[in-house]
């Protein structure tokens, strides 16, 4: 029974948000303070001054300042990577929202059978990315590949497509290949979002006479700005990153016409042995990528405010 | 009522639409896996042939390059570490941030979340000066400690804000009743954040076992190859020439785990991303 009245108990620290247990929560807290420090911290620094050294494979490196950076410029494989990844993060982003989109849009109700169509969208992305480019190297082939015995038994195309043999094939074969392994992974983001615009909005918008369109350009494209803008900075980070899906689908080629500015970094490292210029390259990438994250992000912030 | 009626059947008219086309779409994206899985089970030459179904792409599968079961076994073994590592790491860390204050409290959950702003293929070239200098390059330890380093940032929020949802008083009477501070979390927090558990075990097994541009650099040594990288390899005819059908079966022994578990945990895949990426 507790006592009502003057012998009230005194109050047990409130308002002192944490236990004050320093010691315990600093053990608690070592492994993830270490991982974050010899993994993250150290590498970050040391990626810094590899790029201002020249650092061979063997033997010490050397300091050369800011040598590697004017290198990178010099060259025209760096710029062209960057060109092609800029423009293929362009198309991709474009293409994957709008499909992302449609395909919320349809699974939006829960009915019967839009968890089963959700969970069939979505399985591709359950896939590594890697691996779905395997799959789509097979589909592509012309020895083994159905796409386009398919076509032309349809009769949209009277000889075998060469899927990945020309520049302008090997970049939209990729972009249909990654728009059906994220499409899904997209989808489930815009439903979150979708799904927390409240349900009186719609009504009110139904009462006020509404139709279909009027309801999408007015309520849920304007409610679901900070969803959008969250799946346009993962698909924009992301395509700025893009490996796997040209390592694996078109090996950069042809006439490294699908060059990424990762591949890039990864054939001056592993296949020429210079990981300073590599370093250098990754400094860049990194620079460029952190500041349009804070500028995208920067805008997600105003679109929630306003 | 005529007027009604009328919205109705458009209503019906429009909900038969939307199946129609969700049920297209739906088969065409299921297709290509349809397809991988049938041809890993047709003839040596994949399709043509019209050979009944078998599983001869599977047997040359197990005798490619050190053999599948070489390759599974290292992905296995460094998605169980690091799913492991990343959920012991993260409640550990998520625990103390969410319950205590200590100096450095700020800095470590700040610079976990800047692993998440910093594009991690470029940290990979330092990293792999790091590991050969420690003697970890070409090894699944060293390889599952940088996965669980990136699983960081979303882990520790996730934890974070799973054991924060928990009262206070949960915890603060056991640690009053005695209870040390590793008892309280096993036997109270630990059950009332199960859910934050599974969350964090299903994103660190996905990602780990899918990934492949940390294991591609890191690792060289062919032996310790994992799956996607093997079979990336086998397509760049590194055991000679690319045998599709064996390809595709090993396209689908990576890909059913991950289908398996996804179709399982649903929910907690979505909760991830409603509580843990959106609200961040």
């Amino acid at each position: 029974m507790r006592s009502t009245g003057t012998a009230a108990p005194p109050r047990r620290r409130r308002g002192n948000r944490g236990t004050d247990r320093p010691a315990q929560a600093l053990v608690l807290s070592l492994p993830a303070s270490l991982i974050v420090g010899l993994l993250f911290v150290v590498p970050l620094g040391l990626l810094v001054w590899m790029s201002m050294t020249d650092w061979p494979l063997l033997g010490e490196p050397s300091f050369v300042g800011l040598a590697q950076y004017g290198a990178i410029l010099d060259g025209p494989l760096f710029l062209d990577a960057v060109w092609f990844t800029v423009r293929y993060t362009v198309i991709t982003t474009v293409i994957l929202t709008v499909v992302a989109l449609g395909l919320a849009l349809l699974v939006q109700q829960t009915r019967l059978g839009t968890g089963l169509l959700r969970t069939a969208f979505f399985l591709p992305a359950s896939m590594g990315l890697a691996v779905a480019s395997l799959l789509w190297f097979a589909l592509y082939s012309d020895e083994v590949g159905p796409l386009s015995d398919l076509l032309m038994a349809v009769g949209l195309v009277d000889e075998p497509v060469n899927w990945l043999g020309t520049p302008g094939g090997a970049l939209w074969s990729t972009v249909l290949m990654v728009l059906w392994r994220f499409a899904g992974f997209y989808m489930i983001i815009l439903l979150t979002g979708l799904q927390s615009i409240p349900t009186q909005v719609y009504e009110a918008a139904r009462i006020d006479g509404a139709g279909w369109w009027r309801t999408f350009t007015g309520v849920t494209l304007p409610l679901l700005r900070p969803t959008l803008a969250l799946v346009l900075v993962l698909s924009v980070t992301g395509s700025l990153l893009a490996f796997e899906q040209f390592y694996v689908l078109t090996g950069g080629g042809p006439d490294n016409s699908t060059v990424t500015v990762v591949a890039t970094i990864f054939r001056q490292a592993f296949t020429l042995f210079d990981l300073s210029r590599a370093a250098a390259m990754s400094v860049v990438v990194l620079i460029a990528l952190v500041l349009a994250n804070i500028v995208q992000l920067s805008l997600i912030r105003k679109g929630g405010d306003s | 009522m005529a007027a009604a009626r009328r919205t109705r059947i458009r209503i019906v008219i429009a909900d038969t639409g939307a199946l129609t086309t969700g049920i297209a779409l739906a088969i065409l994206f299921l297709l290509p896996l349809l397809w991988a899985g049938y041809s890993s089970l047709s003839g040596p030459r994949a399709t043509g042939d019209g050979a009944g179904l078998g599983t001869e792409n599977y047997q040359r599968l197990f005798s490619y390059g050190e053999g599948l079961f070489v390759y599974v076994a290292n992905s296995v073994a460094v998605s169980l570490m690091t799913v492991v590592g990343t959920v012991v790491v993260s409640v550990l860390a998520g625990y103390a941030i969410a319950r205590f204050r200590f100096p450095g409290r700020n800095l470590l959950f700040l610079g976990t979340l800047a692993i998440m702003m910093v594009p991690y293929p470029t940290i990979l070239i330092p990293l792999y000066v790091l590991l050969s200098r420690a003697g970890l390059q070409n090894s699944l330890v060293g390889l599952a400690l940088v996965l669980i380093m990136f699983q960081l940032p979303f882990s520790l929020f996730m934890m974070r804000n799973s054991f924060e949802a928990v009262p206070r008083e949960f915890d603060e009477a056991a640690l009053v009743d005695g209870a040390g501070v590793p008892r309280t979390l096993w036997s109270v927090l630990l059950p009332a954040v199960t859910p934050g558990v599974i969350t964090v075990a299903l994103f660190a097994f996905l990602n780990s076992w899918n990934e492949f541009i940390a294991p591609l650099m890191l690792v060289t040594d062919g032996s310790r190859y994992t799956l996607p990288v093997a079979l990336a390899a086998m397509r760049s005819g590194n055991f000679g020439a690319v045998d599709f059908g064996a390809l595709q079966s090993g396209v689908v022994v990576s890909a059913v785990p991950c289908m398996i578990l996804f179709v399982l945990l649903q929910r907690n895949y979505v909760r991830g991303f409603a509580s843990g990426a959106l609200k961040g």
